[in-house]
């Protein structure tokens, strides 16, 4: 169990987190960029010492600020794979991954460190520079490097972003099944909330230095705690004024002009979300079937086209996103331009307080 | 690429003129020296003590230069400290120091009558008009050169590639010789090659300190100074050895520096 629980401040900002991650277990911090994630990383690996805090690893304490305890980084055993890798430039690949090796003889080294690669399937860059490899080749021999320190934890700083879209997606794969095999409790930190749901057994979404929910990446999507946790996992948000209405239902007056209807209880200032895949687009003068039934003129913005699906653009009161099958955008003669009504069900609305 | 316009012509002239006269004296001094002479001066004894007391002392005072300048200057790039900005600009200050008055300092400082001139001779160590002299002044005018290269070296290095260092289980110090020397090697070796240039060719601080005694304190440039009212041939010959060892040293070091940048950009 690795658990971590520390404050900093520093000119203008304020972190303050606890977390507790189990053996074998993900969790992904997700949050927008200046959030914290990466002083939360480096606080836990020692290159960041908090104003208080405490920090352990199994029966190890890496940091205990009441009792002045302070391990330094390489006393921690606790493998840290950077943003952009950080891999030594000046020595071969084979030298990188044996760097945490403490081997005297030369061939164990290299044999061990080949190993590792081979596991990678890069057994055949071994001799050569990190700046001749590609952005995924970079990323297995960080991972193979931090693996050969063969850690107590694991922490990952934004581990797809340095790679292409084509990649990602077998990259995602790959470390999720490397993730699993080691073990040990991992961190991890990404601004992209899908990328937490993909990696993470369970999320949290930080911001502000703080994490302001914590659960399984589908708990947070479904019932975020505020409107920002429901805007970072992808719902729209619109902000209203809710109030009880005579049928049990909570109406509320979108700021800005127009209705809503859901079936959460709120009063007061809130955002209700919604995700994009539960609005549909219809025609203007297509029948209003019923008042469970949301419903916002507006203006499309753009289409972009998602595979099957396309991603709609809306302009209303407050901006809308809404996806829909692609066959169902071109029997609408969707155009940039076109007035449209976007309509979904008042289950599908969440309220939440602002 | 289009024509050249009148600015970049200005600009080619500007460096033309600069090149021409940077480089006149030196053609010169090769000019006027036939062969012949250069061999005979080369024969003559004191010239040769001269030449290798110079390539001894300047070897010995680089050596200590970077044995002491490389972790400070490593500590000046990586951390931070109050009064940090000051103690850059001491350590800069012999660079606009005039010879003359860098050999004052250096007498009053370490001389018989200087502040630690007591504290020298109560441990038997003498420096003025001593070989070991000639290496405090080289030590004294070159250090700031190496310092400061060196330096901007390590400042320039990821500070990502330490931390990796130090969270796969290497400390400061192996942080220091595995990760941060090695990968700052371009930089130093300039930093070197500055340093002892400006070594073999020092000379006002070390004829005040040290004197101008043949076999002992007198380096080569000293040596071609004593020379030229005398036996301006001979100063020259000299002088043309001395140019060529300097230059020979330059662009040695400049290959190690280049190799290690052209292998890391190759592989």
């Amino acid at each position: 169990m690795l658990r971590a629980e520390a404050s900093h401040r520093w000119a203008g900002f304020e972190l303050d987190i606890a977390l507790e991650v189990p053996e074998g277990r993900c969790l992904a911090l997700a949050g927008p960029s200046g959030a914290g994630k990466t002083s939360v990383l480096r606080i836990i690996a020692g290159l960041l010492a908090p104003s208080s805090g405490r920090v352990s690893c199994g029966q190890a304490v890496w940091l205990d600020t009441a009792r002045g305890v302070s391990c330094p980084p390489e006393q921690r055993r606790c493998g840290y794979v950077f943003q952009d890798y950080a891999l030594f430039e000046h020595l071969a690949v084979w030298r990188n991954v044996a760097f945490p090796v403490r081997k005297r003889r030369r061939s164990e080294r290299r044999a061990g460190a080949l190993e590792l690669l081979d596991r990678f399937g890069i057994g055949g860059l071994a001799d050569a520079r990190p700046s001749a490899l590609s952005g995924g080749e970079r990323q297995r021999v960080a991972l193979a490097r931090t693996l050969a320190l063969r850690p107590r934890a694991l922490l990952l700083d934004e581990p797809l972003s340095a790679l292409d879209r084509r990649t990602r997606s077998s990259a995602a794969r790959e470390l999720g099944a490397l993730l699993r095999d080691a073990g040990v409790p991992t961190v991890l930190v990404t601004h992209d909330f899908a990328e937490a749901a993909l990696l993470g057994d369970r999320v949290g979404v930080i911001d502000g230095g703080r994490v302001v929910q914590r659960g399984t990446a589908s708990e947070l999507a479904g019932a975020p705690a505020s409107a920002f946790v429901a805007d970072f996992a992808g719902a729209v948000v619109l902000t209203g004024i809710a109030h009880a209405a005579a049928d049990g239902t909570t109406r509320i007056e979108i700021d800005g002009g127009g209705s809503i209807t859901a079936i959460d209880s709120g009063r007061g200032p809130v955002a209700a979300t919604v995700f994009p895949w539960e609005i549909a687009i219809q025609p203007l003068d297509a029948p209003s079937r019923s008042s469970a039934q949301n419903r916002i003129e507006a203006e499309v913005v753009s289409i972009t086209a998602l595979g099957q699906r396309v991603r709609v653009a809306l302009a209303a009161p407050q901006a809308l996103v809404a996806e829909v099958t692609e066959r169902g955008a071109r029997e609408l003669g969707l155009h940039p331009g076109m007035r449209v009504a976007a309509t979904w069900k008042a289950t599908a609305t969440r309220v939440v307080r602002r | 690429m289009s024509r050249p316009t009148g600015f970049v012509a200005l600009l080619g002239l500007a460096l033309a003129a600069s090149l021409a006269f940077l480089v006149l004296p030196v053609v010169a001094i090769f000019f006027n020296t036939n062969p012949a002479q250069l061999v005979s001066s080369l024969g003559d004894p004191s010239a040769a003590v001269a030449l290798r007391l110079s390539l001894e002392t300047t070897a010995i005072a680089i050596g200590i230069i970077v044995a002491v300048g490389t972790p400070a200057a490593y500590l000046l790039a990586t951390r931070a400290f109050p009064g940090k900005a000051v103690v850059v600009t001491l350590v800069e200050l012999p660079l606009v120091l005039p010879p003359a008055v860098a050999g004052i300092g250096l007498l009053a400082a370490l001389g018989p009558q200087g502040i630690l001139g007591g504290a020298l001779r109560d441990a038997h160590i003498q420096l003025v008009l001593q070989t070991a002299g000639v290496v405090t002044a080289l030590v004294f005018v070159a250090a700031p050169f190496y310092i400061r290269q060196a330096q901007s070296a390590f400042a320039a290095l990821d500070p990502r590639w330490l931390e990796a260092a130090r969270t796969l289980g290497a400390g400061p110090a192996r942080t220091f010789a595995a990760v941060a020397l090695p990968a700052a090697r371009a930089g130093i070796l300039a930093g070197l090659a500055l340093a002892w240039g400006r070594a073999l060719g020092e000379f006002g601080a070390t004829l005040m300190f040290a004197g101008s005694f043949r076999g002992i304190t007198q380096t080569a440039p000293l040596a071609i100074y004593d020379r030229f009212s005398t036996d301006f041939p001979g100063a020259l010959a000299l002088s043309a050895t001395l140019l060529a060892v300097s230059a020979a040293l330059l662009i040695a070091i400049k290959a190690l520096a280049g190799a290690s940048l052209l292998g890391r950009a190759a592989r």
